[in-house]
């Protein structure tokens, strides 16, 4: 069992806050005292090298981590929706019975049926996810997490194991959704360009603490292409040790 | 990119664009092997209906003409046509009907509670840990022991009557279902157990919606094994001071020399069985329709 000192206060501002958050396997210290503010409706993308604590700060934050030994004070809104890297639904339920899988209250069915709309799905609420694309899985996967109107949107590389192009329409989409319902979201990411392109502030995880934490100043939709997207962009490659720093001296 | 995909579904000669105006044409000569018709397939053909009676059809037929033309001595196996006769005379005098109606009660009664409590025991088993310390280990060591094993035991506490017979019965579908049935449910994807915590389901959601079909395909595996030892367990039980049931009915025959009669019980063993076993499939499919199998 995980020990979190302090408990879990769960009250509605900030949408994250963690306080000396330590998560270890074994004797390998993996979250060393993080400290992480998220603000209400921020979109933050979380990068970092494979292994340095991505997903176990992000299954931290979504108090899935019993088995990990740790300690810290978390806080974290009421509604957190979680996504993962494949789209986890379970086949053996109607896509719409996937999106509104463990929903509460009355009306359940035609908020599940305007997600699905939400997201591009109309009409395939009554298919099987294996008769869904790749892609198609994982906006139905898109509409579980927000048909609950979260606070706070949690995603763990969701876009993975798409293929380039239906990645930039995922892109589109999430933003879109985003502009719209506003929660706090949590992306981890590999993709530099990705974290540029869709977050208003990017961390950089290193060492099992922050150790870049960037405001994206761009206006949106971004353009690769725009002169200060590179710069952000290699800032963080450098950050991430990918590229050499420009020669100074 | 998608034009020089083989268009292989079509079979017949591969064109290598697809539209109208081809804009670079592609290289005609020695070019990449071109692939025609569809893949080789490595899964079964196409399901026909009543397919799976084509077997059982063939080999009646094959007695058939075996006891027709002479071949085989009807005071050894009698012929098709002397078994309907007697069949039908059986009826006639309600001896037939009197006896299969009692022995599908028992095996009916023990398929029951052998279902029920081989169900209940491994849901315990899977879903906590003291379940499965209490509970795995003495069906494993029972799985070892076949219940024919305990029959002098059970006649011994319970006496030759029915409660006995099911119980023998019950014994044995309990262990298939249990085996089968917690072997698939302890192999439920964690990555699902993961998705139900973090849509904060119930714990009754979560057997509702992810133990309950997660495990269903091992259930029916359990139910068919289940269904199949509960004919076994009849058998075996009607042997024994059995007073009426297709076994005592079978039983007397031999006294008598009557071959036709203890092949009319065979039959109706055999469709028994058949017809079960057919019934499970057909409820097995509607239940997992969201599967796609090798079986298809
Ligand atoms: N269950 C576990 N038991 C032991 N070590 C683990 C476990 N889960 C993760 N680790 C270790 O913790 C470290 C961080 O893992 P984590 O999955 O958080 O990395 P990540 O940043 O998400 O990597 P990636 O980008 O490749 O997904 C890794 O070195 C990993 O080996
Ligand atoms: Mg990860």
């Amino acid at each position: 069992m995980a020990t979190h000192p302090g408990g879990l206060i769960t009250e509605v501002r900030p949408a994250v806050r963690t306080k000396q958050l330590v998560r270890k396997f074994g004797d390998r210290i993996i979250l060393k005292e993080l400290d992480l503010t998220i603000a209400p409706g921020e979109f933050t993308a979380l990068l970092g090298r494979s292994g340095s604590g991505k997903s176990t700060l992000l299954r931290a934050v979504a108090r899935l981590d019993h088995t990990v030994e740790g300690s810290g004070e978390l806080t974290v809104p009421e509604r957190v929706s979680l996504s993962f890297q494949d789209s986890r639904l379970l086949p053996w339920l109607r896509v719409l019975d996937n999106v509104i899988l463990g929903l509460r209250g009355p009306g359940a069915r035609e908020r599940g049926l305007t997600a699905l709309e939400e997201v591009g799905l109309a009409g395939r609420d009554r298919s099987w996810p294996h008769e869904l694309s790749g892609g198609e899985q994982q906006r139905a996967a898109l509409a579980r997490a927000l048909v609950r109107e979260p606070e706070l949107l949690l995603a763990d590389e969701p876009f993975g194991a798409l293929d380039a192009l239906t990645r930039i329409k995922m892109h589109g989409l999430l933003r879109e959704l985003y502009e719209r319902h506003r929660p706090a979201v949590l992306l981890v990411t590999h993709d530099v360009d990705e974290a540029v392109e869709l977050a208003d502030r990017v961390l950089v995880l290193e060492e099992g603490l922050i150790s870049v934490d960037l405001a994206i100043d761009l206006p949106t939709p971004r353009s690769r292409r725009d002169a200060r997207f590179q710069e952000y962009r290699d800032t963080l490659l450098t950050a991430l040790g990918v590229t050499q720093p420009p020669p100074t001296a | 990119m998608t034009d020089l995909l083989p268009t292989a579904r079509t079979g017949g000669p591969a064109v290598l664009t697809k539209g109208s105006a081809p804009p670079a044409a592609p290289p005609q000569e020695p070019g990449p092997p071109v692939a025609r018709g569809t893949r080789r397939r490595l899964g079964p053909g196409r399901p026909l209906p009543f397919g799976r009676l084509i077997g059982p059809v063939l080999l009646i037929a094959a007695w058939w003409a075996a006891s027709a033309s002479g071949y085989l001595d009807p005071r050894i196996l009698s012929g098709p046509g002397s078994v309907i006769s007697t069949a039908s005379d059986l009826v006639a005098t309600g001896r037939l009907q009197d006896n299969v109606l009692i022995s599908l009660q028992r095996a009916g009664l023990g398929l029951f509670f052998g279902v029920v409590s081989g169900v209940v025991l491994a849901v315990a088993a899977g879903l906590s840990r003291s379940g499965e310390y209490l509970i795995d280990g003495p069906l494993q060591i029972k799985r070892a022991i076949p219940s024919l094993a305990m029959l002098p035991l059970l006649i011994l506490w319970l006496g030759i009557g029915e409660e006995m017979k099911a119980t023998v019965i019950a014994l044995g579908v309990a262990v298939s279902m249990y085996i089968n049935t917690f072997a698939f449910l302890t192999s439920i994807d964690n990555r699902y157990v993961e998705l139900a915590e973090g849509l904060d389901l119930s714990r009754a959601q979560f057997i509702r919606k992810v133990v309950v079909p997660g495990s269903l395909p091992g259930f029916f595996v359990g139910l068919r094994l289940g269904v199949t030892s509960s004919w076994v367990g009849l058998i075996v039980v009607e042997q024994i001071n059995a007073t009426s049931g297709i076994g005592y009915m079978m039983f007397q025959a031999q006294q008598y020399a009557q071959s036709d009669v203890i092949i009319v019980g065979l039959v109706a063993y055999g469709i028994f069985g058949f017809a079960s076993d057919a019934a499970v499939r057909a409820i097995e499919r509607k239940a997992l329709s969201w599967r796609r199998t090798l079986a298809g």
